[in-house]
């Protein structure tokens, strides 16, 4: 594996909630303009990684990393990175929509005001280009002063997606954008992920092995806490090289 | 015994909410229609524009009683509300869960139950007495924010808690930081929560009496800074029930008091949803 087109690049990354080790020395690359899955069951980590790229797991008492995660070179857990920085550079869309109560336009707008852009014309600029961006455009661009709350689920995860976008991030993190999604909403999401790749790096947390399947470039299979096996999506699924990958993959665990 | 049918039970605990919740309504309804009916024919304009005059007979109006409950509320608020949100603000979104905190929590709850004229005692003691503040509105709305602040802070703390945890999170990803995330997300969702604090608060400064006797005096003369002495509405009443025959007027001042607060109701819930809107661009 080349570091040179690595956007992301875990090196030897253990993370612990007080005692419970729930990752154990992560060497994974994330390549730019590529979407990378993880997979695997409950609790294997997979969401502990994925927060740990933009540091949400600071906030929980007791959460420790050990290793080094870097974003371009730049290791984000050195002393002196600045988390504010970190995450408009990172974004990130969460398994439940989770919209604020506020207006379409002030969701989006909310990323570029916290980070200093008032001026309305800039902002109607960035909510339009965000919104269509996320597909969302065609569909509220005559409503948006009304509720974010007032869309379906699959819109509101698209406002989300949105949302994210406005900042201008390089890497977007999903954490199973669609377990709350039906289906129709679901591909709808995953069509917007294939055109998102052409200029973001998106890494996706997904216990749906056909989505990633469907959607990733790249595959990790995380096992307790261990990522068992890395690859190329077609490979990882086709060609597993580790035991434990076959079992998950042919549905025997998890 | 014989069993009674689930249907029968059914009617029989329908009857009773319905029961309970019409004598509850009824008692209310009888205690404002009285206050209302009786009170109405003492209620004019030479009543609100006179001051009071003392007397047996209760002569004279409640124009400086109204200036004065106004501007204790008023004053009462500025100092309560500030310090009450952000002391919930604190509890709830930067103090760490441990033994000191639930201290804090633990004092707040005590407090809340602690009997107002106690405060009272506490309010002449520390702001009548030892900081020369006087029998003066200053002292009264003190005492009162002492009384005050301890529930304020458990209901706004719970309008806050009460915010799903994923707004957090979703400003924090977006690089918002914590003082941004409690500004323009979490005070706006939890406003509502924290206006019926506010609105409970009033209330209950309205109908003080006691505990105001003691620290602001009962001066009639219209108050003229916050250090004149003053009487409230509800003090006012008091004095005409207990010491004079002025009965009607004492109904007519306990509507203006009932008038007054849903007054006050009608203006805090104005204003929040002002701050909402203009927090949340009307969503």
């Amino acid at each position: 594996m080349g570091a040179s087109d690595a956007k992301i690049e875990a090196r030897s990354f253990s993370f612990y909630y007080g005692k419970r080790q729930a990752l154990k020395e992560v060497n994974l690359s994330v390549r730019e303009n590529q979407i990378t899955a993880l997979i695997g069951p409950s609790g294997c980590g997979k969401s502990t990684f994925l927060r740990a790229l933009n540091r949400m797991n600071d906030t929980i008492i007791g959460a420790r990393a050990e290793g080094q995660v870097l974003l371009d070179g730049q290791d984000v857990y050195a002393a002196g990175v600045d988390v504010v920085d970190l995450r408009k550079r990172v974004g990130m869309v969460f398994q439940q929509p989770n919209p604020f109560p506020k207006t379409i336009f002030e969701n989006v707008a909310f990323g570029p005001r916290v980070l200093g852009l008032d001026r309305q014309l800039s902002l109607d600029e960035v909510v339009e280009k965000s919104l269509r961006a996320a597909a969302l455009w065609d569909e509220v661009k005559d409503s948006l002063s009304k509720s974010g709350l007032a869309l379906s689920g699959g819109q509101q995860q698209r406002l989300c997606i949105a949302r994210a976008l406005a900042t201008e991030p390089e890497v977007l993190l999903m954490d199973e954008p669609c377990s709350a999604l039906d289906p129709q909403s679901t591909l709808r999401i995953e069509d917007l992920m294939a055109e998102l790749k052409e200029r973001y790096t998106i890494v996706i947390v997904t216990h749906n092995m056909q989505q990633a399947a469907r959607v990733s470039d790249w595959t990790g299979f995380l096992l307790l806490g261990d990522l068992v096996e890395y690859d190329r999506t077609a490979e990882l699924f086709s060609r597993p090289k580790d035991k434990r990958t076959v079992d998950y993959i042919t549905g025997r665990f998890g | 015994m014989p069993r009674i049918s689930p249907g029968l039970t059914q009617k029989l605990a329908l009857a009773g909410i319905w029961g309970t919740g019409i004598v509850a309504m009824l008692i209310l309804l009888v205690i404002v229609a009285y206050v209302l009916v009786k009170g109405v024919a003492d209620l004019d304009w030479a009543l609100l524009s006179t001051a009071p005059r003392g007397g047996t007979s209760g002569e004279g109006g409640i124009s400086t009683v109204i200036a004065s409950t106004f501007y204790l509320i008023g004053l009462t608020m500025v100092i309560t509300v500030p310090l009450g949100v952000g002391a919930a603000i604190y509890l709830s979104e930067y103090a760490p869960d441990n033994r000191a905190t639930r201290l804090i929590r633990y004092g707040t709850e005590v407090l809340a139950g602690v009997p107002s004229i106690v405060f009272g005692l506490f309010g002449f003691a520390l702001f009548v007495t030892a900081l020369h503040f006087r029998f003066s509105i200053l002292s009264g709305a003190l005492t009162l924010a002492c009384l005050l602040l301890p529930t304020l802070i458990r209901t706004s703390e719970e309008a806050l808690r009460s915010v799903p945890h994923t707004h957090r999170e979703a400003a924090l990803a977006l690089g918002a930081t914590r003082w941004q995330t409690v500004w323009r997300v979490l005070l706006p969702a939890a406003m509502p929560g924290i206006v019926t604090g506010i609105i409970l608060s009033v209330g209950r400064a309205v109908g003080e009496t006691a505990c105001l006797f003691v620290t602001m005096g009962g001066s009639t003369a219209l108050p003229t800074s916050v250090f004149s002495g003053g009487r409230t509405l509800s003090m006012h009443l008091l004095y005409l029930v207990m010491d004079t025959n002025a009965f009607g007027k004492a109904l007519a001042t306990g509507l203006v008091l009932i008038i007054t607060i849903v007054a006050i109701n009608a203006a805090t819930n104005w204003l929040s949803q002002r701050f909402r809107a203009r927090m949340t661009g009307g969503a």
